[in-house]
């Protein structure tokens, strides 16, 4: 309580603070109260995360009723890792915004909104009252919306922007629907009711309810097919907010949909399948989709809906052992779940920080343009490299940990062989395996035509590795990727309370044995980790040993003897995925717009792409012409005189006082003909 | 150990048999079959030219190339005897750290700025990716058959009873042959003997590669052949005795190798085009077995 009362005076003394100060102190205010608050926040979290669970009721307001502040192990870990994100987010920041100082007023803007942000993400975390949850949500939502147009000059810009303030506001649309239908019932705004009402109703109405609470969540975290917000908002913001967007914003959505699993009781098996197949859905769309970008920014976003599958692959895992009572499940699946919650914030902010790096260096996100920054940027290479082997999940870094143990899952489940049960599973199994395999050939891509071979085009400055500052929060990214791929044991370790919430569910209790072999195996490949880094040590040090004192002649590369310029005949991003393009044309929505090469003197040839997203065509472009198309008819009603629109007004206030009235008349004459 | 010791003996003479077998059905006499070998430790001590375009991720690519195949071979077991590294799921390591070395293969050769490695490059990436789902489901099959998830403990514990465990036991070691073509990068999609850049795959990437590196890479070929040679073998060793099962083991690879080669012998490869279409066929073979072990499971009655 008192940690609180701390926190909210800083808030406050911060927020009152930063429009007067000069624009000097300004960022480094905002950072050290963002870290100060971190801390804070990290004193309340920790004992939560380690099974003690805080828990009480603020008074409210009449409006509001009680307000219930509880914090279990799931809220725990959630804060401690937004405030990861947030901290390095703020850091990158600092040295990020520095391009834009003449901006001041909208400088203190962003700062505050950066605030705000962080503590409407502390508040859903903790608070259980649904009135007030959503007024947090809300504050999330606004203050999202003025850290993505910052640049607000830009059409683009603002158009992103208004697209994730309508998109999320459908979503709050759902949630609260979600939230009244519990209050019609029980009567009451209490978290704690959501629990009461899907006992006492049967299964099939809780699941209505879910669903109304999953499609609400689902749209901030980025769910095919409710991700179409997420690829413009992200490539519009500064780089430092969409790594904290990435990383923490859309797993809100993931929090909320863990809080609705543990509060509601209902079929868990049913949900457990449509989870699954959602998520493969999701993962498989947005990896396939995101090979075929041109901006690295919307590659990231894309790869992020992808991520997301794989965690909604963790979460149905484990619903579906609450279900089945197989506690394996629980512990693989919502294990591996809410560790790539931890995972993807780490490398996915340290993506988009790396392209941070590029855009400052180069002031273009068109991965074609790029080439052969390796030798002007060597840290951000390696940063880059890292994030990017940690996202194709391999080891010995993270993203192999947690997709290691929903594999495990998906293995250990087809032990229960129903049918229906083994088809999922493995249908499970294909969609995380081609989820890599696509991953890898995305990433090869972007990672290769960004930093190697030699540069496609010159910029007017030639591009120079970033300052400390920026490099700094980066490191701190990449050390947690580094650490918990080799000790993923102690990680998984914090994550026992957390999955204990979930194991409770289940009636039959079992032993805690999985727990004990699952943090076995994860030692091993611990160890194997190690192993493989002392093993490409080894080898390169004998290479050094052997190659020391040969002759090492540098030349041009290959080209069948041809040593000039070969900078416009390296392969291309477009060229390096051309053969995957072909093969899932008919799956994917391009625009393409040729200009052969033709004749013996040939004039310019030409070859655009252009990717859409076509459930976005087919979900919203499609359906909004037709809606538009329906209400231009009415045009001739707002015609802008003001007499009218009193009428209007007066039409509508005789309507309905008018309407009981003629029911009431109706009625009579109806009674009236009944009695001849 | 012993299975460490093994794929490293095999590895010495596998590829030598192939290009022997190779040999004598075009009707020539061919090199003995440690002339890879010998080829191999040749250009460990030759010096290296290295690009300009190059950067240091093409000086350290192809160690953690070589690296990932040890590692992965660390993985293997031999008959009843564990490999060094063994754990629930340890096939989904050997997967994947098999696929960090294809990354970084990849990048080393997009570093190079070529104008050709890209095109193989991109090539691999995209087979390797379309042949990963059918050894996922492959092993999914024989995780369901046995109840474990570890090679050690499928391979142990996989007995073969009636006659749809034979077939299987035949589709899974076709559908391996595959595997391992398809990642070593020979005959049906890929021809390491062409000399045109424009239709290569594997050689197309190491082009810029020579000296050291350029033997890891040759060796890192052999020690897979004799990798995926093993895990055939192991499908047949079963609990046999110590010495029968090395006598199995050898038996298996060397079989293999002549397959191999009569495989190169005697079919062309396919047209870049077709080669998806291929690879992706292979999954469904996969997803056969996966229905066989339900047929014997009982669950289609």
């Amino acid at each position: 309580m008192v940690y609180i009362q701390t926190y909210i005076e800083i808030l406050i003394l911060t927020l009152l603070l930063i429009p007067f100060i000069k624009m000097k102190w300004k960022g480094i205010v905002t950072v050290s109260a963002v870290i100060l608050n971190a801390i804070i926040i990290g004193y309340i979290a920790l004992p939560a995360l380690m099974g003690e669970k805080l828990e009480f009721i603020l008074s409210g307001t009449i409006i509001t009723s009680e307000i219930p502040i509880r914090i279990d192990a799931l809220s725990g870990w959630f804060m401690l890792l937004i405030n990861f994100t947030v901290i390095t987010g703020a850091l990158y920041g600092l040295q990020y915004m520095k391009a834009y100082q003449k901006q001041t007023t909208n400088i203190s803007l962003h700062c505050l909104a950066f605030l705000l942000m962080q503590t409407s993400l502390m508040a859903i975390c903790i608070i259980q009252n649904s009135l007030v949850f959503l007024f947090a949500w809300e504050i999330m939502t606004l203050s999202c919306f003025i850290l993505i147009i910052f640049e607000y000059q830009k059409q683009a810009t603002l158009k992103a922007g208004i697209t994730f303030l309508i998109q999320s506001h459908v979503g709050v649309l759902f949630l609260t629907l979600g939230f009244i239908w519990v209050n019609y019932r029980t009567g009451s705004y209490d978290f704690e009711a959501i629990h009461q009402f899907s006992t006492t109703f049967p299964p099939v109405v809780s699941l209505g309810v879910f669903f109304a609470f999953f499609i609400g969540f689902a749209i901030k975290a980025g769910f095919v097919p409710f991700h179409t917000w997420l690829p413009y908002a992200h490539p519009a913001s500064p780089s430092h907010i969409s790594a904290v967007m990435s990383g923490v914003i859309i797993k809100i959505g993931i929090f909320g949909i863990l809080r609705m699993l543990q509060l509601i009781q209902t079929d868990y098996v049913v949900l457990g399948y449509l989870i699954l197949v959602f998520s493969v859905i999701s993962g498989i769309y947005g990896v396939m989709l995101a090979i075929i970008q041109h901006n690295l920014k919307k590659l990231l976003a894309y790869h992020s809906i992808e991520n997301i599958g794989i965690i909604g692959i963790g979460i149905g895992l484990g619903t579906l052992g609450i279900g089945q009572e197989n506690s394996n499940l629980v512990f693989f699946g919502f294990g591996g779940a809410l560790l790539h919650v931890l995972n993807h914030s780490l490398f996915k902010s340290l993506l988009f920080f790396g392209a941070g790096n590029l855009y400052q260096a180069t002031h273009t996100m068109n991965i074609e343009h790029f080439g052969g920054l390796v030798k002007r940027m060597p840290q951000t290479t390696i940063l880059f490299l890292i994030a990017s082997l940690a996202i194709c999940g391999l080891p010995p870094f993270n993203g192999f940990v947690s997709e290691f143990l929903i594999y495990s899952g998906l293995f250990q489940g087809m032990k229960n062989i129903a049918m229906l049960n083994i088809m999922t599973l493995l249908f499970s199994v294909f969609g995380l395996v081609l989820i890599g395999g696509l991953a890898l050939l995305c990433f090869t891509k972007a990672f290769g035509s960004i930093f190697l071979g030699n540069a496609r085009k010159d910029f007017n400055d030639t591009p120079t590795e970033s300052k400390m500052g920026k490099l700094l929060p980066m490191y701190m990214a990449a050390a947690g990727i580094v650490s918990i791929g080799l000790f993923p044991k102690f990680f998984l370790s914090l994550l026992l309370e957390p999955i204990k919430l979930y194991a409770d569910k289940m009636k039959f209790m079992e032993d805690i044995s999985p727990s004990i072999q699952i943090s076995d195996t994860l030692q091993y490949i611990g160890y194997c980790a190690i192993e493989f880094i002392v093993l490409v040590a080894f080898i390169l040090y004998i290479r050094k040993w052997v190659t020391n004192k040969k002759p090492k002649p540098i030349q041009a590369t290959w080209g069948c003897g041809y040593v000039g310029e070969t900078k416009k005949m390296q392969y291309s991003a477009s060229s390096f995925i051309r053969s995957y393009r072909k093969l899932a044309e008919p799956l994917l929505s391009i625009e393409k717009h040729k200009i052969d090469i033709e004749g013996v003197f040939p004039s310019l040839g030409k070859h655009e792409t252009h990717p859409h997203d076509k459930i976005e065509i087919w979900l919203l472009e499609k359906p909004w012409k037709r809606m538009r198309h329906f209400f231009i008819r009415f045009q001739f009603l707002q015609n802008g005189n003001a007499q009218f629109y009193v009428l209007y007004g007066t039409v509508f206030i005789a309507l309905i006082i008018g309407f009981p009235i003629l029911f009431d008349a109706i009625k009579k004459i109806i009674y009236f003909l009944n009695q001849i | 150990m012993l299975s460490l010791v093994l794929m490293v003996v095999t590895s010495l003479f596998f590829m030598g048999i192939v290009i022997r077998t190779k040999s004598i059905t075009s009707g020539r006499k061919g090199p003995g079959i440690f002339q890879p070998m010998k080829d191999v430790i040749r250009l460990w001590k030759k010096g290296a030219v290295f690009s300009r375009t190059t950067s240091f991720i093409f000086q350290i690519a192809p160690s953690i190339y070589f690296a990932s195949i040890i590692m992965a071979i660390l993985v293997i077991p031999f008959g009843q005897y564990k490999g060094i590294v063994s754990f629930d799921g340890d096939f989904v390591f050997f997967a994947y750290v098999l696929a960090l070395g294809k990354f970084f293969s990849i990048i080393g050769a997009l570093d190079t700025g070529s104008s050709f490695e890209g095109m193989g490059a991109s090539r691999e990436a995209l087979y390797s990716m379309l042949a990963e789902p059918a050894f996922f489901i492959l092993m999914g099959s024989f995780a369901l058959y046995t109840g474990h998830t570890s090679f050690y403990e499928i391979f142990t514990s996989l007995h073969f009873g009636s006659y749809i465990s034979y077939a299987l036991g035949i589709l899974a070691t076709f559908v391996l042959i595959m595997i391992a073509m398809i990642e070593n990068s020979r005959m049906p999609v890929d021809d390491p003997k062409t000399h045109l850049e424009l239709t290569m795959v594997h050689e197309v990437m190491i082009l810029d590669n020579s000296g050291f590196d350029l033997g890891l890479i040759l060796f890192g070929t052999n020690l897979k052949f004799a990798m995926y040679g093993a895990l055939i073998a192991n499908f047949f060793t079963g609990s046999f005795s110590i010495l029968i099962s090395i006598l199995i083991f050898l038996v298996v690879q060397i079989l293999f190798a002549i397959m191999v080669g009569i495989l190169e012998s005697f079919s062309a490869r396919f047209r870049m085009g077709n080669n998806a279409q291929f690879i992706f066929t292979l999954t469904s073979f996969s997803i056969l077995i996966f229905f066989g072990v339900l047929l014997i499971m009982g669950k289609f009655v």
